[in-house]
């Protein structure tokens, strides 16, 4: 990346270009669509509009794509947070039902407080699973990907469970200052990894020990507990997101709830450009990846197709945004280009 | 119809919403016995004279202390637990096919996944129980499984949801609503109520292939065809869970600027629509009004508060009259095809007035 490039070529090398492309032009199809999508309008004193919804729906993935970049960036990966996911809201929402009170305040905050606590043990037993024992991360948390259903199936008795409660469903319907709570949420939360990784040095910590572990253990890096930590801290971010997606339809659907989260998370983080192979990653590369995946399913819902093919649009998108990434890719398209240039100037010379 | 409500009276209260009368008596062990195995032959003759009838005896302990020593295996493969409808439905049969009552419940959940239910069937006929019953997720594509059952000697009854197979001999009986009829109530009231001008309406229809799914859309188009002021504009399948069928209305409320009301085709895909309309600004059963089929607990509370406007019901408390058929087919006694559960419906008042002596 030379100085003397142009603005704009410096700008299409970013690693971001790409996404933000495909995120500029999803939205400007809705806008076409529809040119009402991004008018934003105050009513009540709360804000309403398709991208207030957007953001609202999306801050579930948010949180549990943060969470995933963290691990990805170890090196490794968490297949089980569908299932936290699934676990904290069946948690709460079996708590405030058979609680006598369940609108009382008290009773949600302690739902809350142990939904999460439950969410974050199992991270905790992911993390040891991985680096204590050492198995591969993806055989680790595959179990609890399997079995967390089925806890959560026991937890909620094969029903779903529903609740009224009017304090648990400000967390998924409720605004502060006229801004939805689970955008607030989800927003706290990125601003606080983001110091947390990017202005500390654990960020630059979590990097090397997904370049490598041993390396960096020799370095006098604490891998193990890092490692550790990063499970934990992911699906606590799940079990808040459960918390989120329980309580925007107030039931617990243990079969349902967070199904396939986790690849959804996976997919924003690589589509924000962090690799699979650990190492460096980008916060700001998986918010604008879960801000594609969710302005993309609700597209596929405006045009009036059904939900069901949703997940055909993804992986489109995820292949062309994975071609415009690979470094090789690139090469092919460059030298392309460059090797038709002189053809092109030498049939103009034949024709002459 | 207050027995009717009430699971624990199985056998015992007059089921008047049964277009059959006749009732099963309990008679003494051993006749009983003679009568399982007989009923067991002439099914298999009915059936397709094939040399069934071993699998029954099996299972049946003769211990004859009044009847209650024999024991009926029945296999049940339910759709999931995609609804409250489905929790009172699942309930109700737990609760209705238990050892006091004489049965030996083996329950499986499918998750709305029909390969889930054809294993689990599969697995029935393996185990040899006495009577499969199963709620179809979908309507086609059971005529494999069935013929096995068919093949092992066993008798297959359909609870709620029906099976397009023309090969009626598959199945002993089918109970459930008539899901026609349910949509059809539904069109009316719209046609009636609402359809004094001209109107948009959306729908959110159940899963796909799936009986109500198609039964529902089917009758309320019926209903309203007539009407010149009902436009359906747009149709899209909610899958019968709240969750889904949010993101269907939102979609909707995106794509359209003129909703004036909402048919789904289950109370959770309404209750879902109508955190939709609220997260829209619009307010549910005014700005928007919800027309839905079920009947549920929580559907006939927003009913009664006002968010929906009104519910056509699909009694979902199938126990009782299961246990009595698959007494019957065990029995070999003659058993309808198609016995059809009646339903009422309610509007803001009426749920007003229900609700406090619903048990469901």
């Amino acid at each position: 990346m030379s100085t003397t490039a142009p603005a704009w070529q410096r700008a299409t090398q970013h690693r971001l270009f790409w996404p933000i492309v495909a995120l500029v032009v999803l939205l400007a199809v809705n806008t076409i669509n529809r040119p009402s999508f991004l008018s934003i309008r105050l009513q009540d004193g709360h804000l309403f509009g398709s991208l207030v919804n957007l953001l609202k729906n999306g801050a579930p993935l948010l949180l549990v794509a943060l969470g995933m970049t963290l691990v990805i960036a170890t090196r490794g990966i968490d297949l089980s947070v569908g299932a936290v996911v699934a676990i904290s809201g069946a948690v709460a929402l079996s708590f405030i039902a058979s609680s006598p009170s369940p609108d009382s305040l008290t009773t949600v905050l302690v739902a809350v407080g142990i939904a999460l606590a439950l969410s974050f043990v199992l991270g905790v037993w992911n993390g040891f699973l991985v680096s204590v024992l050492g198995i591969q991360p993806i055989i680790a948390t595959l179990v609890l990907m399997t079995a967390g259903r089925g806890v959560a199936m026991l937890i909620t008795g094969g029903q779903i469970t529903t609740v009224n409660s009017a304090p648990y469903k400000a967390i998924g319907s409720g605004f502060w200052f006229g801004v939805p709570v689970a955008v607030v949420l989800a927003g706290l939360v990125f601003a606080a990894v983001a110091l947390l990784t990017r202005r500390t040095a654990l960020g630059m910590l979590i990097e090397s020990v997904g370049i490598n572990p041993e390396a960096s253990r020799l370095a006098g890096v604490k891998a193990r507990s890092i490692i550790w930590t990063v499970y934990a801290v992911c699906a606590l971010f799940a079990g808040l997101a459960g918390l989120m997606i329980s309580s925007s339809t107030m039931a617990a659907d243990a079969n349902n709830a967070g199904l396939f989260i986790e690849l959804d998370a996976i997919l924003a983080v690589v589509i924000g450009g962090t690799s699979l192979a650990g190492g460096k990653f980008s916060l700001s590369g998986t918010l604008v990846g879960v801000l594609i995946i969710q302005t993309l399913t609700l597209t596929v819902t405006m045009l009036g197709i059904s939900p069901s093919v949703t997940p055909l649009f993804k992986a489109i998108v995820v292949i062309a945004v994975c071609l415009a990434q690979s470094p090789k890719v690139r090469d092919l398209v460059a030298a392309r280009r460059r090797r038709a240039a002189p053809t092109a100037a030498a049939a103009a010379e034949v024709s002459a | 119809m207050a027995g009717w409500y009430d699971p624990t009276t199985l056998g015992t209260a007059p089921r008047s919403h049964l277009k059959e009368e006749s009732m099963f008596s309990t008679t003494k062990a051993r006749t009983r016995l003679t009568g399982v195995l007989a009923g067991v032959a002439v099914l298999a003759l009915a059936a397709c004279s094939s040399g069934g009838g071993s699998t029954d005896g099996s299972s049946n302990d003769a211990g004859g202390d009044g009847g209650s020593g024999d024991t009926i295996v029945v296999g049940f493969s339910q759709v999931g637990a995609e609804s409250g409808w489905r929790a009172a439905n699942t309930k109700s049969i737990q609760d209705t096919l238990t050892a006091e009552n004489g049965f030996d419940l083996k329950f499986s959940d499918a998750q709305q996944k029909q390969e889930n239910q054809i294993q689990a069937i599969r697995s029935y006929i393996a185990q040899g129980v006495d009577v499969i019953a199963f709620s179809p997720v979908v309507e086609s594509g059971w005529d494999a499984v069935l013929e096995e059952a068919k093949q092992a000697g066993i008798p297959v009854i359909l609870t709620d949801r029906a099976v397009d197979s023309e090969d009626e001999t598959l199945y002993a009986s089918f109970i459930g609503s008539d899901f026609v009829l349910e949509g059809e109530m539904a069109g009316e009231w719209v046609s009636e109520n609402v359809a004094t001008e001209p109107i948009n309406v959306v729908e959110l229809q159940g899963t796909t292939g799936a009986a109500p799914a198609i039964d529902r859309k089917t009758g309320f188009e019926n209903a309203t065809k007539d009407n010149p002021n009902v436009t359906i504009i747009d149709s899209q399948t909610g899958n019968f869970t709240r969750a889904e069928g949010k993101t269907v209305m939102e979609g909707f409320l995106q794509a359209h600027d003129d909703i004036d009301l909402v048919y789904a085709h289950n109370d959770d895909m309404g209750l879902g629509a109508i955190e939709a309309i609220e997260a829209a600004g619009l307010v549910p059963g005014e700005d928007i009004k919800i027309v839905t089929v079920d009947a549920v607990k929580d559907g006939m509370q927003a009913l009664a508060d006002g968010k929906i406007n009104f519910i056509v019901e699909c009694n979902p408390l199938l126990g009782p009259d299961l246990a009595e058929i698959i007494k019957k087919v065990v029995a070999g006694e003659e058993v309808e095809k198609r016995i059809v559960v009646e339903d009422q419906s309610f509007t803001q008042e009426q749920a007003v007035e229900a609700l406090p002596t619903r048990e469901y």
